[in-house]
């Protein structure tokens, strides 16, 4: 498959995608560059700024934690995620009418529309109507999203996990589906144990996979926006305000064409460079792998 | 590292000779944890669908029902909230625009994403992984970044508010998409077949259509339901390029709240209605899902 | 084109870029490049390299504009310079 023709006229066929694309990124990426460097108040009444909405942005203290609050969410779901989709891709049927049932349900969250997940949640947690937050309350628990910090990250993360689990789960069951049955006789006769199965044979065939769902679950998580705006609006105070939801206040809320600008730009950056890391690693892996895939 | 085929033989000879384990006891260790297996997935999907089956039941209740007391399911099953939706224009015209703009996305995104993956699978060109990894990027950039120039590019241009305009935004990172998972399928597809058919005397479209497109049909049906799925739950671009004509359904179900508080009954029946085209669209690729989550590349 | 409000330096800025990859297609065409491993971690192309230099130039540009009252000169030169060494040695 590495066998590829160098061609240049192969740029004929990307030519209608790249237009397309280059419409809804590039412009608006030049836009938002022009915004970052002036003061815009109206079509005619604009003043050049230079650098000065980067140089506040990067000092604002709310930002600065918004920033880390995302970067330890992020951190959180991930160590969450990734060895319970493992764990559930491992004890999925792999065949039969289960394995078509099983997927489907699996499936579910994933294609429930964000702000209905944020709303699902919403009243599932509510005290006086909600199946969860009515049942830890007759134990006796004092739990409370609208007041207490605390609850209100553990039922975002709780959302998150629901929400975005099955996406780790599918992607490492289509990974282990693809292991030969011959490898798995081989260990019985061999006698391993199930670690030994799972770390010699099971583990080495995901490591694919898994870059993409860490690559994927990091960047869907970078840029959550309507599951906690619809359950926690962010609060109590602004113990839940990720990065999206501040920039979209700030841009959409008060109009603050400048900062926001420069602070989208900002939030972009980050955003490239760990996105150029990971992919940077997917290629070496593909790369470096002998060429029957030894594991 | 890992347990080649030779092991096996060697293995057969051990078994005979050292096997401490009856083989009725084995059969036995395995049928535990096979149950065990079964019994914590059982767990998992009923605590997953626990939120679902929550709303489903919400549903079917009225309002005085879901406010006044704690019930585990309906005790007067109404349908009232559902046919509230139906017979409202305002609020089912909001399923009919978020349906639009997503069948919409799909055609554009598939008719310009099969060439240029079959030009990423099939060729080296001149900055074609730079290209790639470009295109990579904007599925990766936060929709929060573009909300405001592309507010003003759509006006600009006098597509506000129309249901193409939702429909080329989410090409930003649904393009982008496609062309990862088609790009996986076509490699798989052995690249002997293309220079057959060019041997034989096919042109380029001819081939690409007849030949090559029924050839990773499946790929393209899994590749049709994340289109639909990432643009169908996406939110907030297509509630800024919106305001009255193409409003998705997720911006409608926010008039639930009034000042006489929320209307619980209907919210969560919109909120199940959402659900039901995903679900449909998933039976129809059960088969390929799999495969389509790794991207094509297992 | 008036909504995108455009000012000269950002223009200046965006020209710079179109020309440094029309400048890098013609290269690439005049003479391949060939993929080798210099200081970096990695084995990199002269595309590879740009990239990299261009990512960190921006976070340079960030670092002196947010948190040290240098000139934005300062960090430009710096980059350059940067630019060229990773071009050269990467």
């Amino acid at each position: 498959m590495n066998n590829k023709v160098p061609n240049n006229r192969a740029w004929l066929l990307v030519l209608p995608m790249l237009v397309l694309v280059a419409f809804s990124a590039i412009i608006p990426l030049m836009t938002v560059v022009n915004y970052s460097v002036q003061d815009v108040l109206g079509p005619n009444a604009r003043f050049f700024t230079g650098t000065e909405w980067f140089e506040s942005m990067l000092n604002d203290n709310a930002l600065q934690a918004a920033f880390l609050r995302q970067i330890s969410f992020s951190l959180i779901i991930l160590a969450i995620q990734i060895p319970l989709g493992i764990g559930i891709a491992l004890i999925m049927p792999k065949r039969g009418w289960q394995a078509s049932a099983v997927l489907i349900l699996i499936t579910l969250p994933l294609l429930i529309p964000w702000n209905v997940v944020g709303s699902i949640w919403q009243i599932f947690t509510r005290g006086d109507i909600g199946l969860m937050g009515w049942g830890l309350r007759e134990l006796g628990v004092d739990y409370n999203i609208t007041r207490n910090a605390g609850d209100a990250w553990v039922t975002i993360v709780l959302m998150d996990v629901w929400h975005w689990t099955p996406l780790v789960a599918m992607l490492c069951y289509s990974g282990l589906r693809s292991i030969p049955e011959a490898y798995y006789q081989a260990a019985r006769i061999d006698r391993a144990s199930k670690w030994a199965v799972f770390r010699y044979i099971q583990l080495p065939k995901l490591t694919n996979v898994l870059v993409i769902a860490v690559l994927l679950r990091f960047m869907h998580s970078f840029m959550i926006y309507a599951e906690p705006f619809v359950l926690t609006g962010g609060g109590p105070g602004s113990a839940t305000t990720f990065l999206s939801q501040s920039l979209t206040t700030m841009a959409v809320g008060q109009q603050d064409l400048g900062p926001s600008a420069a602070f989208s730009l900002i939030y972009f950056l980050v955003i490239l460079l760990v996105s150029w890391v990971f992919y940077t690693t997917i290629m070496h892996m593909q790369k470096d792998k002998p060429p029957h895939g030894g594991a | 590292m890992s347990y080649r085929l030779e092991n096996t033989q060697r293995g057969e000879k051990y078994k005979t000779v050292f096997s401490k384990v009856s083989p009725a006891q084995r059969r036995n260790r395995t049928a535990r944890s096979r149950w065990r297996a079964n019994f914590l997935l059982g767990l998992y999907l009923i605590l997953m669908i626990l939120p679902i089956y929550w709303l489903i039941n919400m549903s079917l209740q009225t309002n005085s029902e879901i406010l006044g007391s704690m019930t585990l399911w309906p005790q007067n099953l109404t349908f009232d909230n559902y046919i509230g939706i139906f017979t409202n224009s305002s609020w089912y015209m909001g399923y009919i625009n978020s349906m639009l703009y997503v069948v919409m996305n799909m055609l554009i995104t598939i008719c310009v994403a099969l060439p240029a993956a079959y030009a990423f699978s099939r060729f080296t060109f001149i900055g074609d992984k730079h290209l790639f990894f470009w295109l990579l990027t904007n599925l990766m950039a936060p929709p929060a970044v573009f909300l405001l120039p592309y507010f003003q590019l759509y006006y600009s241009v006098g597509l506000f508010d129309t249901h193409i305009a939702v429909a080329l935004a989410h090409c930003l990172f649904n393009i982008p998409l496609a062309i990862w998972i088609l790009e996986g399928f076509m490699s798989s597809v052995p690249k002997e077949i293309d220079e057959t058919a060019y041997i034989d005397g096919y042109s380029f479209p001819r081939f690409f259509i007849k030949i090559f497109i029924p050839m990773i049909r499946s790929g393209i049906g899994v590749t049709l339901f994340f289109l639909f799925m990432f643009s169908w739950v996406e939110l907030l671009l297509a509630r800024t390029l919106t305001a009255t004509n193409a409003q998705p359904i997720g911006m409608i179900m926010t008039r639930t709240s009034t000042a006489s508080g929320i209307d619980w009954g209907t919210l969560a029946a919109a909120g199940v209605l959402t659900i039901i085209p995903g679900i449909l669209v998933v039976y129809f690729v059960r088969n390929h899902i799999a495969k389509g989550f790794a991207l094509g590349r297992t | 084109m008036s909504w995108m409000v455009w000012t000269m330096p950002t223009a200046i800025f965006f020209s710079s870029i179109a020309a440094m990859l029309a400048g890098m297609t013609i290269w690439e065409i005049l003479s391949p490049t060939i993929e080798r491993k210099g200081f970096l971690p990695i084995s990199t192309t002269r595309g590879d390299r740009l990239f990299i230099g261009l990512l960190s130039a921006a976070f340079i540009h960030l670092g002196v504009i947010g948190f040290t009252s240098l000139s934005i000169w300062i960090a430009l030169a710096v980059s350059a310079i940067w630019l060229l060494i990773l071009m050269r040695w990467g």
